[in-house]
C-alpha cells in the first residue's frame, strides 16, 4: 500500500507503524475508559436507562413525532426554498444591471446572517403581526427562517449550475432562433437542474440540521426538543443523547451518500454536458463567500 | 430613533461573538490540522478514527453538540474546563463545542488542498529521503495550506454565524442579546436590522481579506 505521502512500508517502518498503532489504540482506550467510568458513575449505564428506547412507547410518544416534524419543516422549506432559490439565482444572471445588483444585495444580506437570527426575528415578528396560533408559530418562524436562508444559498448553487454548462449551448439555443427566456428555460435551466441535484440533496443536510435550532430556541418539537422531553421523564440524559445523535447521523448520512452516488451517476452519463454541481460546493456556499469566486463556472 | 438601545450592551455581545469566534478558530485549526494529518497519515488506525469522526461530527447538528456539552459532558461528565462560574463555564464549554464541530469542516478542506499538491512534490521529497513527518511539514503542508486559505475562509465565516448556537446554552453572544431585546423592546424590525448589520460588518471584511489573500498566496501552477 503506497500513497502520494508514504511509500509502501518496509521493515523499519512497518515497525513504527505498529508501534504509532499501539500507542493511538491505548489513547483511544484510555479516553473511552475515562468516558465509561464518568458514566457508570452518574449512573448512565445502568440497563434501565437503556431501556426505553427498546420499548415503543418512547418512540412513539418522543423520537418518532419528533423526527416527523424534523421533517417535515426540512422538506417544506426546501419545497419552498428551490423555485424562489431559481428565481434569485436566474435574476442574478440577468442582462440588467438594476435586477443583477438587487438580487445580488439579497441574496448576500441573507446568506451572511445567522439562520439563529432570521428564526428569532420571523418568531417574534409573527407573534406581533400575524394572527398564526402560538402552537404554529415556532413552526412557521423555523420555516421562514431556513427559507430566507436557504433560497439564498440555492441561488449561487443554481447561478453556478447555469454558468457550469458549456457555453455552446447557449449559443446553439440562440443560433436556432430562441429568445433569452426560451433559453433559459427550455435549455439552460433543465440542464442546470440535473447538474445541481447532488448539491441540492446535500443542501438538504444542512436543512436537517438547522431545524434544530429552532427546537431548542424557539421551542419548536422536533428531535432535538422531543430528547428534552424524554430525558426529562427518564433522566437518561447521555442515552438520550446518544440516540438522537445517532438518529441524525443516519439520516443525514443516507442524504449525503445519495448525493455522491448522484453525482457519480450523472458524471458517468453518457447524455448530460458532463456539468455537475459536487456535493463539496455546498459546504463553500454556506458561507457568504464575499465576492463571488463563481465567475470561472463550477465543475470541479 | 435607537434609544431603545440604550441599557443593553450590544457591542460587549458582539465582542463576546468575536471572543467565540476567534477561539473556536485557532482551537479547530489546530484540531482540524491534527485530523487532517491523521487521515492522510500511513497508520490505518488513525486514518480510520480520523474519517469515522469527521463522518460522525458532520452530521450532527451543531446545537446538539453543543447542548451536549452543556447538559452531558458538564453535568454527567463532571467537565467544568477549570471554570467557578456558571457563566465562564458556558463560554468554554461553547468553545469546545464549536472547536470539535468546525475541526470536522477545517479537515476536510485542509484534506482537498493536500490533494491539490502534485504528486512529483511528494516523490521529489522522498527521493531526498524525507520522512513521512517531514514530506508532510516541510513540503506538502505549506503548498497545501496557501491554495485552502479560500475554503478556509468559508469555515472561518461559517463559524462566525455558527457561534449564534452558544445562546442555547445561555452564552451572552449576539443572538442572546436580540432574542432578549426582541422580547421586551417594541421595535423588532430595528432591532433585527441592528443585528443583521453587526454581522455583516464581521463577516464581509473576512471575506474579502480572505479571498485577496488566498488570490495572492496561492501557489502559481
Amino acid at each position: 500500500m503506497s500513497s502520494v505521502l508514504y511509500d509502501t512500508p518496509g521493515p523499519r517502518a512497518k515497525r513504527r507503524n505498529v508501534v504509532f498503532s499501539v500507542v493511538f489504540f491505548v489513547l483511544l482506550a484510555l479516553l473511552v475508559w475515562w468516558m465509561w467510568q464518568k458514566m457508570d458513575e452518574k449512573n448512565q449505564l445502568t440497563s434501565a436507562l437503556w431501556k426505553p428506547f427498546t420499548e415503543s412507547e418512547a418512540w412513539t410518544t418522543y423520537l418518532l413525532p419528533g423526527l416527523a416534524n424534523t421533517l417535515k419543516a426540512a422538506a417544506l422549506s426546501m419545497v419552498i426554498a428551490l423555485p424562489l432559490g431559481a428565481v434569485f439565482g436566474i435574476a442574478r444572471l440577468s442582462d440588467h444591471r438594476w435586477v443583477r445588483g438587487l438580487a445580488g444585495t439579497v441574496v448576500e444580506f441573507f446568506r451572511s446572517i445567522p439562520v439563529l437570527l432570521l428564526m428569532l426575528f420571523a418568531n417574534e415578528f409573527y407573534a406581533r403581526s400575524t394572527d398564526v396560533t402560538s402552537d404554529d408559530r415556532p413552526f412557521y418562524a423555523v420555516v421562514t427562517g431556513l427559507v430566507l436562508y436557504n433560497a439564498s444559498v440555492l441561488a449561487e448553487v443554481v447561478r453556478a449550475g447555469i454558468l457550469s454548462l458549456p457555453k455552446g449551448q447557449t449559443e446553439a439555443a440562440y443560433a436556432i432562433g430562441l429568445r433569452k427566456g426560451q433559453t433559459m428555460s427550455s435549455i439552460l435551466l433543465p440542464q442546470a437542474v440535473t447538474a445541481m441535484l447532488p448539491a441540492i440533496v446535500s443542501q438538504l443536510v444542512v436543512i436537517v440540521k438547522d431545524t434544530a435550532l429552532g427546537g431548542v430556541m424557539i421551542g419548536f418539537t422536533e428531535l432535538l426538543n422531543s430528547r428534552g422531553t424524554l430525558a426529562a421523564n427518564y433522566a437518561n440524559v447521555v442515552p438520550s443523547f446518544i440516540v438522537v445523535a445517532a438518529m441524525f447521523i443516519v439520516l443525514n448520512f443516507i442524504l449525503t451518500s445519495f448525493a455522491s452516488w448522484l453525482e457519480r451517476r450523472l458524471r458517468r452519463s453518457k447524455r448530460s454536458t458532463g456539468a455537475v454541481l459536487g456535493v463539496d460546493k455546498v459546504d463553500d456556499l454556506n458561507a457568504a463567500e464575499v465576492g463571488g469566486g463563481f465567475g470561472s463556472g463550477a465543475s470541479a | 430613533m435607537f434609544d431603545f438601545l440604550e441599557g443593553y450592551d450590544v457591542l460587549g455581545a458582539f465582542w463576546m461573538t468575536v471572543k467565540l469566534t476567534a477561539l473556536s478558530a485557532v482551537g479547530s485549526l489546530i484540531w482540524g490540522t491534527l485530523l487532517a494529518g491523521m487521515r492522510v497519515s500511513p497508520v490505518p488506525l488513525m486514518r480510520g478514527f480520523g474519517t469515522a469522526y469527521v463522518n460522525i461530527v458532520r452530521n450532527i447538528p451543531l446545537t446538539v453538540i453543543i447542548l451536549f456539552s452543556s447538559l452531558g459532558l458538564a453535568d454527567i461528565f463532571g467537565m467544568t474546563l477549570g471554570a467557578h462560574d456558571f457563566k465562564v463555564q458556558g463560554f468554554r464549554l461553547a468553545v469546545l463545542g464549536l472547536i470539535a464541530y468546525t475541526a470536522a469542516f477545517v479537515c476536510e478542506a485542509i484534506r482537498s488542498g493536500i490533494n491539490t499538491v502534485p504528486m512529483g512534490q511528494a516523490e521529489a521529497a522522498r527521493a531526498i529521503g524525507l520522512s513521512f513527518s517531514q514530506t508532510l511539514t516541510l513540503i506538502v503542508l505549506p503548498q497545501a495550506f496557501r491554495s485552502v486559505i479560500g475554503p478556509l475562509a468559508n469555515v472561518l465565516i461559517a463559524l462566525t454565524k455558527n457561534t449564534t448556537v452558544a445562546a442555547a446554552i445561555g452564552v451572552a453572544e449576539a443572538a442572546y442579546l436580540m432574542k432578549t431585546m426582541i422580547e421586551n423592546e417594541a421595535q423588532t424590525l430595528l432591532i433585527g436590522a441592528v443585528f443583521a448589520f453587526g454581522f455583516v460588518v464581521l463577516t464581509l471584511p473576512t471575506g474579502l481579506i480572505l479571498g485577496w489573500l488566498s488570490k495572492r498566496l496561492a501557489v502559481k501552477r
